[in-house]
């Protein structure tokens, strides 16, 4: 019925904007389609697609972490004095990495949850935080990361980008728990009906606090690769990942009332985003007015979604 | 109804804070307690406070609007640009199309979410970047220059019997949101439609009406405090906006506005106006780094938002 | 075998009592039936039992054995399961996902593939068996969702299923299926707590009833027992003398021009082809099955609708298309929304301001109300018989029945002309429906037009002075007069058509 069918056509109208907005980056593009350019467009795209499934996650349970991008910054920080060296070592400051990142969700998770702060407060508090300790931690860029692991996650494989693969195997490791298990559906069902949910028996702090550690388990992960692109830690990163992951998962459709959506749309969603800005670089719109078509691009995604409130035949269907 | 008593305890909470931060601040720092330092601190919150006045508005919706910051760049740009013209006629149009500015993005915004049900978050974040975007365009071919119109500097800095305008003029519009939020249809249909916008539409109440409204004054207030820190500064500069993005929605939710809409009271948004200004004073003062700073707020303002929400609880 | 008892159990509720000193014995393999007026404490007893609140005071044993639930999931973890009257569906998932889910087992791996052959299988056994699985819940009818929320019930194999009012949209086909599979759950060993403001239901199904009034457990006794008149009495305290009131004055008069007039009503797929008119003073009734678009006239005649064709006039003139200009002085209508706690009222708000509500831009003023609309509020809240602490009281902590009276009083601030009702009655006890009956009536007699919708049949029979049946999104039958019975009315809903005027 009709839900279904606007969600199915919704995955369709972000495919077919993906693919035209690729084909027009790769014809604009001065070296035209090769592989390192599409090494080079994954590379930015899977970055950003990783912290928009960092947002997906808080916002299935209809909360918002606007803390993400510090937290992305603290964990880049944290690679920067941990990923290199052995491999023993590098494996340890990986696990560190990671775990500070669960570390960072599971506070924003307690604070919501136990604190019982609205999530958009609760965020921009906590990422006040995160991006202070970052900022003390490494005042300006710089640090190490192991560069061979670097290249080996960021070139490609059999002229198929490495960062691709990464992302393919994330998101079918993600998509299929979310709504096969009970923990997942969990999840959904919380950001659909807290009361329902409870109700039902469902562990709904449970629910959340596992909602707001893997957003933060994906923050780190968003740093890491951060880290293995650029080769340093930056404690300045946070603010633009913030915004646009919240751009990506509203670009890919997912609502941020929450109980819907699916891993892929988020990740089509920062696709879509990162192409744009990839697309007005090489057109050669000013640089300076870089930020106007971000945010009319972000508006014309939402406006998107709006049509179909407008289309609807009665008139209470808006405030559902 | 926490909205019908005459002051709600969270703001006696708040005020609790300001006393200790003055009190702490007086004994380690020589110069807090002089009246000189503590009229300034009113000036300074007045920015704020008017900021947070027209946010309020918005966030008892249930509603946010995250576009000021570049809305009120935006109209400071335009009255010093204006105000700095050589036809006096000219200079005289200066405020008015400031304070237009802000009205139409403000309207713009209402509109947009009221008539296409957009999520307000998303579609004022993104106002927010396309108004950063072409201040930045324009300023970048034409370096900022002129300045802000007389009235406007006496407006900001000047003082009447001792009391700075800038004080003066929050009390002033304090007084106005009161009226409306306490004594008005609009008031109360804010309230109604920040609980359950689906019953006041079922109602026969019109909430688009009301969304337009507050959006068109918070887009209004935050274009006043744009040529209000144009006189303070006597310049507009890029990103001028962005330092109170924070503060206001920390002095509106410390204030006992939930973020949900539909409850809240002005006395707690004047006072957690006041609070956050002294607080971040506070931290200046000290001479500590931005980023201890950016932890120490971090920290403060989500220790008083968990001691509110215990103390709701138990209520 | 006892398998639950309450022994001294107290609830309060903000220092106000909900329930109070209950002791309530309850056995597996029967099916018990609790009966009250709103605000007796059913719903409190429900509650307690399905750990959604805890007691204040007071002990709950299991077979003996002290137990103390301070969540839905460890009373089921006892296999008490309850089916609550305000739905405990997730909106978003599909019928098999809030179905397999519903088990607390604490464990958060895969689902098997088997859970969910389990869940469709236990939906069809209630009767659900054409609900779409794949769809999420929100798409579906509040009867199919009641369906999907027995079925959830029982696939969680409780060893004491609670219902609260879980028939309450259904039809009585549906009914007497979901009545057999209680039955044979009782004959498993399964204890069953039936909550019901039908009586006629509880006639049919229990074996024990237990009657509660004002938090207190008054009486237990074997169904079948007492007579219907006496278990009112016991519910209420007093013999209600006019249950269903007597008209006052003339009834309305035939020859009167329609103030409301439909003609060719269309709005598809739920209104086909709607032709009907109401006179001044006259109640209209108008039922159907679940979804017969008989509700949606309603909504439609409000404004609530885009792409309406056909006409709907009030006066000989067309119907403005909006509720903000509905409630305006012409045409002056009202509309009670079915669900009072989204639609109707604004909860957390005083009744002050929920009565102010419709008033309210009603001038399009930017200042507050008129002293004669908040007149007019108090006064209908005082035909109502409204109990109220204070008009400053959350709307949010009056009962069931009082917020309805509060829903339907705002509307009487404005003084309509024309009045829609949606099953304004479905959920409240019976002194609280008497009291809205008694309203209605004196309403009409003072020459207002009324449309009342409702799943009471009953209540139709002795209240409308026509019945319109719906069937497929038109009026198949219109009753009055002699023809205006129970089972005719029936006969209409199941589309078993004789004397039909459509």
């Amino acid at each position: 019925m009709t839900g279904m069918d606007r969600r199915r056509r919704r995955l369709l109208l972000v495919v077919v904007a993906l693919v035209v907005l690729f084909a027009a980056f790769i014809l604009t593009h001065p070296r035209g389609f090769s592989v390192y350019v599409v090494t080079i467009w994954a590379n930015q795209g899977v970055l950003l697609a990783l912290a928009a499934i960092a947002q997906f996650f808080v916002v299935i349970v209809r909360g918002i972490d606007l803390s993400i991008g510090s937290i992305i910054a603290l964990t880049n920080v944290a690679a920067s004095y941990l990923v290199f060296g052995t491999p023993g070592e590098i494996a340890f400051g990986i696990v560190v990495v990671l775990a500070l990142g669960v570390l960072c969700g599971f506070l924003n998770g307690l604070v919501v949850v136990f604190g019982r702060v609205e999530p958009i407060v609760a965020t921009l508090a906590t990422g006040a935080i995160y991006g202070g300790i970052a900022l003390l931690w490494r005042p300006i860029p710089g640090g190490e990361i192991d560069d061979t692991l670097g290249d080996l996650l960021t070139y490609d494989v059999n002229g198929v980008p490495t960062s691709l693969i990464v992302l393919v195997v994330v998101l079918v490791a993600i998509s299929i728990p979310l709504r096969r298990t009970r923990i997942g559906l969990s999840m959904l069902a919380v950001g659909s009906s807290e009361q329902s949910a409870f109700l039902t028996g469902i562990q709904v702090r449970v629910a959340k606090l596992v909602a707001y550690s893997l957003a933060g388990l994906f923050g780190a992960l968003t740093a890491l690769y951060i880290a293995f692109v650029t080769l340093t830690g930056d404690p300045a990163i946070g603010p633009a990942y913030t915004l646009n992951s919240i751009a990506a998962v509203v670009l890919g459709g997912v609502p941020l009332t929450g109980g819907v959506g699916a891993p892929l749309l988020a990740v089509l969603g920062a696709l879509i985003l990162k192409t744009i800005s990839s697309l007005m670089f090489f057109t050669g719109i000013p640089p300076l007015a870089q930020s106007f078509f971000e945010g009319l691009v972000l508006a014309v995604a939402i406006g998107i979604g709006a049509i179909d409130a407008l289309r609807s035949r009665s008139k209470l269907k808006v405030y559902e | 109804m926490p909205k019908r008593l005459p002051v709600d305890p969270s703001v006696l909470l708040i005020l609790a804070g300001c006393v200790i931060i003055v009190a702490v601040g007086g004994i380690f720092i020589g110069n807090f307690f002089t009246s000189a330092y503590l009229l300034q601190q009113l000036q300074i919150a007045s920015f704020l406070g008017i900021l947070a006045a027209g946010a309020m508005l918005v966030i008892l919706l249930g509603h946010i609007d995250l576009s000021f910051p570049w809305t009120l760049t935006g109209s400071a740009i335009i009255v010093t640009t204006i105000g700095g013209a050589t036809s006096s006629w000219l200079q005289d149009l200066a405020i008015p199309l400031g304070l237009a500015f802000g009205l139409l993005i403000g309207l713009i915004n209402g509109v947009v979410v009221a008539k296409l049900r957009i999520p307000s978050m998303v579609w004022t974040l993104a106002v927010n970047s396309m108004l950063l975007g072409i201040a930045i365009y324009y300023q970048g071919e034409h370096r900022p220059q002129g300045q802000a119109p007389e009235l406007v500097k006496t407006l900001a800095v000047g003082s009447t019997f001792g009391v700075p305008n800038a004080f003066l003029t929050w009390v002033a519009v304090s007084a106005a949101v009161l009226w409306l939020i306490r004594g008005t249809r609009f008031g109360r249909l804010l309230f109604a439609i920040g609980n359950n916008e689906k019953a006041v539409f079922l109602a026969g109440a019109r909430p688009e009406r009301t969304i337009i409204l507050a959006f068109a004054l918070a887009g209004l207030l935050a274009g006043f405090v744009g040529i209000l820190l144009a006189g303070y500064a006597n310049q507009a500069y890029q990103g001028m906006g962005n330092p109170y993005l924070m503060p206001t929605i920390a002095a509106v939710v410390i204030g006992g506005t939930s973020i949900l809409g539909g409850r809240g009271n002005y006395a707690g948004t004047f006072a957690g106006a006041l609070f956050v200004t002294l607080l971040l004073s506070a931290l200046s003062v000290i001479q500590i780094s931005e980023a201890t700073r950016q932890i120490i707020f971090g920290v403060l303002i989500l220790a008083m938002l968990i001691l509110d929400g215990l103390r709701r609880r138990d209520a | 075998m006892p398998v639950v008892e309450l022994t001294a159990v107290s609830k309060a509720y903000g220092g106000v009592p909900a329930l109070a000193d209950v002791d309530f014995r309850f056995e597996s393999g029967r099916i018990h039936a609790v009966l009250g007026e709103n605000g007796a404490g059913k719903s409190t007893l429900m509650k307690l039992l399905a750990g959604v609140v805890r007691p204040t005071a007071g002990t709950m044993a299991i077979d003996g054995r002290p137990v103390s639930f301070s969540s839905p999931r460890q009373a089921k973890a006892e296999r008490i399961v309850c089916m609550f009257q305000e739905l405990s569906l997730v909106p978003d998932l599909t019928a098999t996902e809030n179905i397999v889910l519903a088990p607390s087992d604490g464990r958060f791996g895969f689902v098997r593939r088997r859970s969910r052959g389990r869940a469709a299988e236990m939906l069809a056994r209630v009767g659900g068996e054409r609900i779409r699985l794949d769809l999420p819940i929100r798409h579906l009818s509040l009867a199919d969702k009641q369906l999907v929320e027995i079925a959830k019930a029982l696939y969680c194999q409780p060893q004491l299923l609670i219902l609260d009012e879980a028939t309450s949209a259904l039809t009585a086909d549906q009914v007497e299926r979901v009545f057999a599979v209680l039955r044979e759950l009782r004959a498993d060993g399964v204890g069953i707590l039936f909550i019901s403001h039908r009586l006629h239901e509880v006639d049919t199904i229990a074996d024990t009833v237990s009657v509660f009034r004002n938090g207190r457990h008054v009486d237990t006794f074997p169904a079948g027992t007492r007579s219907r008149d006496e278990v009112v009495a016991l519910m209420v305290g007093q013999r209600l003398t006019e249950f269903y009131p007597a008209r006052e004055g003339p009834p309305p008069d035939k020859d009167a021009p329609p103030i409301l007039a439909v003609d060719h009503l269309a709005w598809e797929p739920e209104i086909r082809d709607v032709t009907l008119s109401l006179r001044p003073g006259e109640i209209l009734g108008v039922a159907g099955l679940d979804g017969q678009g008989q509700q949606h006239v309603l909504q439609a005649l409000f404004g609530l609708f885009k792409g309406v064709r056909g006409s709907m006039k009030v006066d000989g003139r067309e119907l403005p298309q909006s509720p903000h200009l509905a409630k305006r002085p012409w045409p002056g209508l009202a509309l009670v929304p079915e669900d009072r706690k989204t639609e109707g009222l604004i909860l957390p708000m005083s009744i002050e301001d929920n009565l102010g509500l419709a008033a309210l831009d009603r001038q399009g003023s930017f200042l507050g109300g008129t002293s004669q609309e908040e007149a007019r509020a108090r006064e209908a809240l005082n035909a109502f018989d409204l109990v109220y602490r204070s008009m400053e009281q959350p709307v949010g902590s009056l009962s069931g029945g009082n917020q309805q009276k509060v829903a339907i009083a705002k509307w009487l601030a404005i003084a309509p002309r024309v009045l829609l009702l949606m099953d304004p009655t479905r959920g409240i006890d019976v002194r609280t429906k008497a009291q809205i009956y008694r309203v209605l009536r004196r309403l009409a007699a003072g020459g207002m037009a009324i449309i009342l919708q409702s799943t009471d049949h009953e209540e139709m029979v002795h209240l409308c002075d026509r019945v319109c049946v719906f069937y497929r999104g038109s009026v198949n039958a219109t009753l009055e007069g002699d023809s205006l019975t129970s089972e005719r009315l029936v006969a209409a809903c199941l589309n078993l058509v004789e004397g039909a005027t459509a």
